[in-house]
């Protein structure tokens, strides 16, 4: 399957601007000790599209997004953001680049309130010392109030207000996803990876979550590469999809040329392959 | 009627983050200024400012200083005694080698020395985590007290090993030494636990306070999204150590005039202070202050009933008021896991409805 | 053989002895901490508690003797009767045993979910309790603890080694027996722990309690069962350092010593509590032993320092844990996000 290297963009059917390439995977094999969980895996992620990443359970897509965010280091391959190569880094640095992503089984801060959480998104620009904290009026008082600014705007758009002083424990499973995708959105990024996010949802909440990934995309021109198992949602929302299946690649292209491919079909009605 | 929100709209981010957003909350904490400040000065004496306000105001700096650590940031350390030492021997040696250096300058001095100790002996917090984070720091705790024993340069090379704190003034009155009076040493520690507290306030309610909390809550995802860990933590250790080193200072010079680290600093004042934070409330700052206030009373009045009233043998009243204080730590620790802090809260939050039930 | 190398075997020798003491008290902890997760700071004190208990039993002593003559003004010290030795370890044994019940129903029952802090300050704040207990159960003077265990040095071995090398070594005869006790009790717990049906209820409490409990496991058997075998262990910690220095409050706090040996051999580790405690008994003495010596760590450094025991089991152990922070033989933490 060919990587595509078209430098030039193009514009959607709905109008949306797709640049060239923003990230791109070479090669990717990954290793824990005997078991081979990604296989020389190569595909690229546009600027300002929506990407998805599918396959059965066990393929090894949690992985390839914590490939891509950096968490883990892939025994082979390149990765490049931006046309720059990525070397190994700490987790930290990665979201210094600009990648924030959301996680399958939540990873908010329970102890905090949802603005609290949603504010610890914007901690990589948050520039005052320890001494200015210290003594807050002042430098520190004015960054905090013009992020806090920000972060209301998020909250706004996620339809989250009557709950940012609630302490994110208590909040039902749909609202804290809700809470994680504004905290990944508090820091601007340039990719946002979502790893399933309609993940025990009903219809309703589907239907919403949906909305803002589109609204997001739309309105903030953010790249998303999102997991996803909904298979309605991924033909609807993506503009290309790569599809994965025991550690190895077996389809990339547009939704319709993935839902035709044979080896995609076998691969989730289970035909067995070598 | 007394303890209501409504009505009270908040129109800048400043008003909704401020310590005390509720009105009557404000009211009480500016009329507890005023008795603390105003009213008590005027009617303390000896007894009073050594049994109990003196303890209090100075283990509560510590609590607070703890609280930072263990509370926000999650990192649990029973080497607070031994950091405490370090905080009241370097102010001995600050004050002996430059006697005329105002006293307060030799407090904060010896916060900061305590902050350098405090970050090295945090180091093994970046591999180590839970339990054996907490037992390796009893390698600090033990260390420090051998090492102001054993070396005599800390202790002046004075034959009994202990520290005497030298005489010294602030603005024309003693602080330390014997001719200070209970208000001079009672507001001088004061002025200190408002300037802590207030500190204190403000880094747990900005960026680094939500460092620390993510690292608490979850460390890989706070390292996810940006959290150096490295740098929140010995930060955290930094300023906990500063602020438990002014205790130490304090508690030495102020206190007790005269020091034996093994008596004065050892793994019982580590105890002490952690189940003043954790029978207080873990992070929170009003917890800190509540737990101080609880275990610096309950002996106090422990031994004046026991003593006092029904007359028994010294030995067996204290024999008796460690099973009373254990059973009280594990009683409490069943009913309320969060603390005075969340009690508190939880009767402001009746109060709020009140005269209606719900 | 040079002098320097005899004495630094004996003093190896020594180390391994008190390892194997430290060993008997973490062993009480690992039990505990593998099978509720708790980690027992009280385990000294129960220590302590046994052997008060026992000496108590054993010369007829009136509980709770001074309380009454505080309150009213009698005089009571002795029943007047002495106990063997083997009837007083049972007696107190069965006392251990109603003490683990009792924790369990009024303490462990109602911390069940709680965080790890929480649990290990309760046990901190059960040993203040159970320390005060013991004091005004049997008061608080120093007790000399005798169950008939062979004391002061040992003449065949000083015989021998005199022979080999020409300087006798000397070791407590009380070293050996409580090498011999800790090898025997290792063994047994070993084996109960792999091959019993309760030893299998008790890993499967240890890994998970909401999975034990779907398999019908009862958690409060198990938790009054482990604490039961921990102050049978308690007991026969006590009675070594009991006989060894006299019953007294400082046996609490040899808990604080098993603290390394456990930081060493990892929290959940029955050979690793043995292992460790070897490793620090020994690496403690020879530090001692070196840096108190003018010819060794005099004439290396330039100076000598002394009571380096104090802290340097610590040191020792923080230097493992910062290359292996699970400790030699513990579990692995893997975190998955």
């Amino acid at each position: 399957m060919p990587v595509s290297h078209a430098e030039e963009g193009y514009i959607t059917a709905d109008g949306r601007q797709i640049g060239g390439t923003l990230m791109e995977l070479r090669n990717i094999t990954l290793r824990f000790g005997g078991v081979v969980a990604i296989k020389d895996i190569s595909f690229d992620i546009r600027d300002g599209e929506i990407r998805a990443i599918i396959g059965p359970n066990g393929a090894g897509k949690s992985s390839m997004l914590n490939v891509i965010s950096g968490f883990y280091i892939p025994t082979e391959g390149e990765v490049y953001f931006k046309k720059v190569k990525r070397g190994p880094m700490k987790p930290y640095e990665v979201a210094r680049l600009g990648i924030a992503r959301t996680f399958q089984n939540i990873a908010l801060f329970d102890g905090m309130s949802v603005l609290d959480n949603i504010m610890t998104g914007r901690l990589t620009m948050m520039k005052s010392g320890l001494l200015s904290q210290a003594f807050w009026y002042g430098a520190a008082a004015r960054e905090e109030y013009a992020h806090r600014e920000k972060v209301e705007r998020i909250i706004d758009f996620l339809e989250i207000q009557n709950i940012r002083k609630t302490p994110v424990g208590r909040l039902p499973y749909g609202l804290k996803k809700r809470v994680e995708l504004a905290r990944a959105l508090a820091a601007e990024p340039k990719l946002l990876l979502l790893d399933e996010p309609m993940a025990g949802m009903n219809v309703e909440e589907k239907e919403d979550m949906s909305r803002f990934i589109l609204d997001l995309n739309d309105e903030f021109s953010t790249t998303i590469c999102l997991i996803e198992h909904d298979m309605g949602v991924v033909m609807d929302l993506s503009d290309r999809v790569v599809v994965m299946d025991y550690g190895r690649k077996i389809g990339d292209g547009t939704p319709d040329e993935v839902r035709n491919n044979q080896d995609v079909i076998d691969a989730y009605l289970g035909v067995a392959h070598d | 009627m007394l303890y209501r929100e409504a009505g009270d709209f908040k129109t800048t981010y400043g008003e909704d983050s401020q310590t005390f957003p509720i009105r009557f909350d404000r009211l009480g904490y500016y009329v507890t200024l005023l008795v603390a400040f105003g009213v008590i000065p005027l009617i303390i004496n000896d007894y009073w400012a050594s049994a109990v306000l003196l303890p209090f105001l100075i283990y509560a700096i510590a609590a607070i200083g703890l609280n930072i650590l263990v509370g926000y940031a999650g990192q649990v350390s029973l080497g607070t005694g031994g950091f405490m030492a370090v905080g009241a021997y370097a102010v001995y040696k600050l004050m002996t080698s430059f006697p005329d250096v105002p006293i307060l300058i030799h407090v904060l001095l010896a916060g900061f020395v305590t902050a350098a100790v405090g970050v090295l002996f945090g180091l093994p917090s970046l591999r180590i985590k839970g339990f054996y984070l907490a037992v390796a720091t009893l390698a600090a705790q033990f260390f420090l007290v051998w090492l102001f024993n054993k070396v005599p340069w800390f202790y002046n090379y004075s034959a009994s090993g202990q520290i005497t704190v030298p005489q010294s003034k602030m603005l024309g009155y003693y602080i330390t030494g014997p001719q200070t009076s209970a208000t001079a040493k009672y507001l001088f520690c004061l002025i200190v636990l408002v300037g802590v507290a207030v500190v204190a306030r403000n880094l747990t309610r900005g960026t680094v306070g939500r460092k620390w909390m993510a690292i608490r809550d979850m460390d890989i995802a706070a390292e996810i999204i940006g959290v150096n860990p490295l740098n929140a933590k010995l930060t955290a250790f930094a300023v906990s150590s500063f602020f438990i080193g002014i205790a130490g200072a304090l508690f030495f010079a102020v206190y007790l005039g005269a020091a034996e680290v093994t008596e004065a600093f050892n793994i019982q004042k580590s105890f002490l202070i952690l189940f003043m934070v954790i029978i207080g409330g873990l992070g929170s700052i009003f917890g800190s202050f509540a737990g101080a206030a609880f275990l610096v009373l309950l002996p106090v009045f422990l031994k004046n009933v026991l003593v006092g009233q029904l007359g028994w043998p010294t030995d067996l009243a204290a024999h008796l008021e460690l099973m009373i204080v254990g059973a009280l730590i594990v009683a409490f620790l069943i009913a309320e896991p969060h603390g005075m802090a969340q009690l508190w809260r939880l009767a402001k939050e009746k109060l709020r409805l009140w005269p209606f039930p719900h | 053989m040079p002098d320097q190398v005899l004495y630094a075997m004996e003093v190896t020798l020594n180390g391994l002895m008190t390892g194997v003491m430290y060993s008997l008290v973490a062993l009480g902890f690992v039990l505990i901490f593998k099978a509720s997760g708790v980690f027992n700071y009280a385990q000294g004190v129960l220590a302590l508690f046994a052997a008060l208990t026992l000496v108590g039993l054993q010369n007829g002593q009136v509980p709770f003797a001074h309380v009454i003559n505080a309150t009213l003004g009698t005089n009571l010290s002795t029943f007047g009767w002495q106990l063997p030795a083997l009837l007083a370890i049972l007696l107190t044994a069965g006392v251990m045993v109603v003490l683990a019940i009792i924790i369990e129903r009024l303490v462990l029952k109602h911390l069940v979910s709680q965080a790890p802090i929480i649990l290990f300050m309760a046990t901190i704040g059960l040993a203040y309790f159970l320390e005060g207990l013991g004091d005004v159960m049997w008061g608080a003077d120093i007790k000399k603890l005798d169950v008939g265990l062979p004391q002061g040095i040992s003449d065949t071995i000083e015989r021998v080694t005199d022979g080999w090398f020409g300087y006798g070594f000397f070791i407590d005869n009380l070293d050996i027996v409580a090498t011999v006790v800790a090898v025997l009790l290792v063994a047994a717990l070993t084996i109960f722990s792999q091959y019993s049906k309760q030893g299998r209820a008790l890993r499967a409490v240890a890994d998970d309690h909401q999975a034990a409990l779907s398999v019908g496991i009862s958690l409060r058997f198990i938790w009054v069962l482990v604490w039961s075998i921990a102050g049978f262990v308690a007991l026969v910690a006590g009675i070594m350092w009991g006989t060894k220095s006299g019953v007294q409050f400082s046996l609490s706090l040899i808990a604080l010593k098993a603290l390394p040996v456990l930081m060493l051999g990892g929290f959940t580790s029955i050979p690793g509590a043995i292992i460790g405690g070897l490793i620090i008994g020994v690496g403690e003495k020879l530090f001692e032993f070196i840096m108190s010596s003018p010819d060794l760590g005099g004439a290396w450094f330039g100076f000598t320092i002394g009571a380096t025991e104090n802290w340097f089991a610590y040191v020792l152990a923080l230097l493992f844990l910062v290359f292996r922070p699970q400790g030699l033989f513990g579990e692995k933490i893997i975190e998955r996000v």
